[in-house]
C-alpha cells in the first residue's frame, strides 16, 4: 500500500486552510468571505480597507492572534509529539510523555499562586517546562540502563506524578474564590486570552524547535529503530536523543505556556497524518504539523461557537480525541504497527 | 583488511561474559559463531560491532581500535544484521534499506539520488526490487531478512556480521540466506554469523568459531573443527553424524 507525499500534503494544507476560513469568518461577530479577503488584502498591499472599521477589529485584532497562536499550538504539538512517538519507537506517546505539560503546570499555578501577572506565569509555565524535562533526563541518564529508552519512559511517569502532587498541593493552598478558578481555567487550556503580544515568545521557540526537527527528519527514522541498530547505521544516539528532547520540549513548554494544558493534538495529529503520507519522518513532520495547525483551528473555534460560554480546549480535545482514536487503533492498527 | 579482537574480555558493567577471546575475520572470508545458550556469542557479536566497548582488550579493524573510529565511520565499514523482528512503524522496503545509507550523508540531509541508487542496487542483489513501496511490516519473514541484508550492503561496508541470520526462517529460506552469505563474501566482505545450527555453518562458513562459557573451545576450517566429537563436548549432548555416500557432504542430528 502506498500513500502519495503530495496529495497528502495537499489534503493537510486543505484542511488548514479551511480552518483558517472558518476560524475568521464564524462567531459571535460573523465576518463575510468578501469582507476578511477584503482586510487581508488591505494589509498586505497597504490601501485601506474597504470594510466596516468593527469587521477589521474583529479579523486583524480579537480574531487575528488567537487563530495565529492556535495554529502554532497545534502544529508546535503535533511535531513534538511527532518527533516523540519516533524517538521513543511507541505510537501511544504524546509531547507531555517527559513532563513537559506537569512541569510548565507547576509553573504557571505557581505563578498564579503568587499573582504574577500574564507574563509571568507564562515565563514560569515555560521554564517550569523545561526543568522537568531536564531533571527527567538527567535522572534517566544517571540510571544507567541496557535499555536507556524505558528508563526515560519510567522516570518521566514517576517524576509527572510528583510534578501532579505539587499542582495538587498549590491547588489546595490557593484562595478559592480568585486564584483556583484561573488555575482550573490554565490546567484545562484555552487562547482566549491571546493577544498579540503573546504570538512572538510563542512564535520565536516553535519556529526554532520546529527547524531543528525538520532539519533531523531522516535521522527520526532512524532513530525509531532499536538502539543498537541505530548505532550501527552510523546515528550517534546519545547526542541526537538529547537534542530532539530539548527541541520537543522547547516547542511544547512555549505552546503551553501560551495555551495551558491542551492534551491529544500531540496524539492525534501524528497517526492522521501516518494515515496520510506513512511513516517515513520526511514526509511526516510537515504534514503532521500543517494538520495539528489545522485541527486545533477547528477545536479553538469550536470552543468559542459552540456554547455561550468559552469551553476550554483540553475538554473539547479529549471529547473529540478519545472516540477518535478508538475508531483510529480498532480500524487501522496494523498499518502502523 | 581484518576485523579483529585481540585478548578480549566481554561483557557489560556487572558481568564478564567471556575472557582471553582471539578472534579474526578477513575479507572475503566467511566465520560461523557457534556455542551453546549464554555462551556469549551475541555478546562476542556486539563487542565486534563497536556497540559493547570490550572490559580488556581491543576490538581492530586494521590494527585500528573500533574505540578510535567515529560510530558514523565504525558503520561504514561494519554493518549489522540483526535478528528479524517487527518495527514500530511500518516503513516502506525502500525506506528500510535508504537507512543503510544513513552514515553517508550528513546530519540534516536526506537520501540523495546517488543513495538511491546504492539502495536499488542492493534490492536488485537480493531479488526484492518489487517490494520496494511495501511496507515492510507486511511482508513475510524471509523477505524482511533479506531486507536487511539488502540495508546492509547499501552501507557499503567491509564486513557484514549478522545475529541468527537463520533462526526464524523456513527451510527453504534458509538455504537461500546461506547462498545469500557465501554470495557477499564472494564479492569481497568478510562475514561473521552467529547459529544455532552446525550444518549452516558447514554450508556457508569457511571456518567455525566455537564458544561455550566465554571460552573458546576450538577454532579453525569448518571441516576439522565441527567434528561428532567437538560438538558433543560443545553442547553437552550426544550428536550423531550422516554422510551421504554420492556427495561425501557431512551432516548432523542432534540427539
Amino acid at each position: 500500500m502506498t500513500r502519495g507525499f503530495l496529495p497528502g500534503l495537499i489534503i493537510a494544507l486543505g484542511v488548514l486552510a479551511l480552518g483558517l476560513v472558518v476560524a475568521f469568518t464564524v462567531g459571535r461577530y460573523p465576518v463575510t468571505l468578501a469582507e476578511l479577503a477584503d482586510v487581508l488584502l488591505s494589509r498586505v498591499t497597504g490601501r485601506p480597507s474597504t470594510a466596516p472599521a468593527a469587521v477589521e477589529n474583529v479579523v486583524l485584532l480579537v480574531r487575528g492572534p488567537r487563530v495565529l497562536a492556535a495554529v502554532m499550538v497545534g502544529a508546535a504539538l503535533a511535531v513534538a509529539g511527532t518527533a516523540f512517538q519516533g524517538l521513543f519507537r511507541n505510537p501511544l506517546v504524546s509531547p507531555d510523555i517527559l513532563g513537559a505539560s506537569s512541569g510548565a503546570a507547576l509553573g504557571a499555578v505557581l505563578g498564579i499562586y503568587f499573582s504574577l501577572g500574564v507574563i509571568g506565569i507564562e515565563s514560569l509555565a515555560f521554564v517550569g517546562g523545561l526543568v522537568a524535562v531536564a531533571a527527567v533526563y538527567v535522572i534517566g541518564s544517571l540510571l544507567q540502563s541496557r535499555d536507556p529508552i524505558l528508563v526515560l519512559v519510567l522516570t518521566g511517569v514517576v517524576v509527572g506524578a510528583l510534578l501532579g502532587a505539587g499542582i495538587g498541593l498549590v491547588k489546595y493552598l490557593a484562595d478559592p474564590y480568585n486564584q483556583l478558578p484561573a488555575m482550573t481555567f490554565w490546567l484545562l487550556g484555552s487562547l482566549a486570552a491571546t493577544t498579540a503580544s503573546d504570538l512572538l515568545p510563542l512564535a520565536g521557540p516553535v519556529a526554532l524547535g520546529t527547524v531543528v526537527l525538520v532539519a533531523l527528519r531522516w535521522r527520526l527514522n532512524v532513530m525509531s529503530l532499536p538502539e543498537d541498530e541505530a548505532r550501527t547505521l552510523g546515528v550517534a544516539t546519545g547526542p541526537l536523543r538529547i537534542t530532539i528532547v530539548l527541541a520537543a520540549t522547547l516547542v511544547t513548554s512555549a505552546s503551553v505556556a501560551t495555551s495551558g494544558i491542551i492534551g491529544w493534538v500531540g496524539l492525534v495529529a501524528p497517526h492522521l497524518a501516518r494515515a496520510l503520507v506513512g511513516p517515513d519522518f520526511p514526509r511526516l513532520v510537515p504534514t503532521a504539523a500543517l494538520l495539528g495547525g489545522g485541527y486545533l483551528l477547528f477545536i479553538d473555534t469550536l470552543a468559542r461557537t459552540a456554547a455561550p460560554i468559552e469551553i476550554p480546549l483540553g475538554i473539547l480535545t479529549a471529547v473529540i480525541g478519545t472516540p477518535f482514536f478508538i475508531w483510529l487503533l480498532a480500524g487501522m492498527q496494523r498499518n502502523w504497527s | 583488511m581484518t576485523l579483529s579482537g585481540r585478548n578480549l574480555t566481554i561483557g557489560y558493567r556487572d558481568r564478564v561474559v567471556g575472557r582471553g577471546l582471539d578472534v579474526a575475520l578477513k575479507q572475503g572470508e566467511v566465520l560461523a559463531l557457534l556455542g551453546p545458550n549464554g555462551g556469549g556469542k551475541t555478546t562476542l557479536l556486539k563487542t565486534l560491532l563497536g556497540i559493547l566497548k570490550p572490559l580488556a582488550g581491543e576490538a581492530q579493524i586494521d590494527g585500528r581500535s573500533l574505540d578510535a573510529l567515529s560510530i558514523r565511520d565504525r558503520a561504514r565499514r561494519v554493518a549489522y544484521v540483526p535478528q528479524v523482528h517487527n518495527p514500530t512503524f511500518a516503513f516502506t522496503v525502500e525506506t528500510a534499506v535508504l537507512m543503510g545509507r544513513t552514515a553517508h550523508g550528513g546530519l540534516f540531509s536526506a537520501p540523495s539520488a546517488k543513495d538511491r541508487e546504492v539502495a536499488d542496487r542492493a534490492l536488485n542483489e537480493f531479488g526484492i526490487a518489487h517490494l520496494k513501496q511495501r511496507p515492510y511490516t507486511m511482508i513475510s519473514g524471509g523477505e524482511r531478512q533479506l531486507v536487511l541484508l539488502a540495508r546492509a550492503l547499501a552501507q557499503e561496508p567491509q564486513f557484514i556480521v549478522l545475529d541468527e541470520p537463520t533462526a526464524s526462517l523456513d527451510f527453504g529460506n534458509q538455504g537461500k540466506v546461506m547462498r545469500e552469505i557465501r554470495a557477499l563474501a564472494a564479492s569481497g566482505h568478510g562475514v561473521l554469523f552467529t547459529t544455532h545450527d552446525p550444518n549452516h555453518a558447514l554450508r556457508a562458513a569457511d571456518r567455525a568459531y566455537l564458544l561455550r562459557s566465554g571460552e573458546r573451545v576450538a577454532e579453525g576450517p569448518v571441516r576439522d573443527v565441527l567434528t561428532r566429537g567437538q560438538l558433543e563436548a560443545l553442547y553437552g549432548a550426544p550428536v550423531e553424524t550422516l554422510t551421504d555416500p554420492a556427495s561425501g557432504q557431512s551432516a548432523f542430528l542432534p540427539g
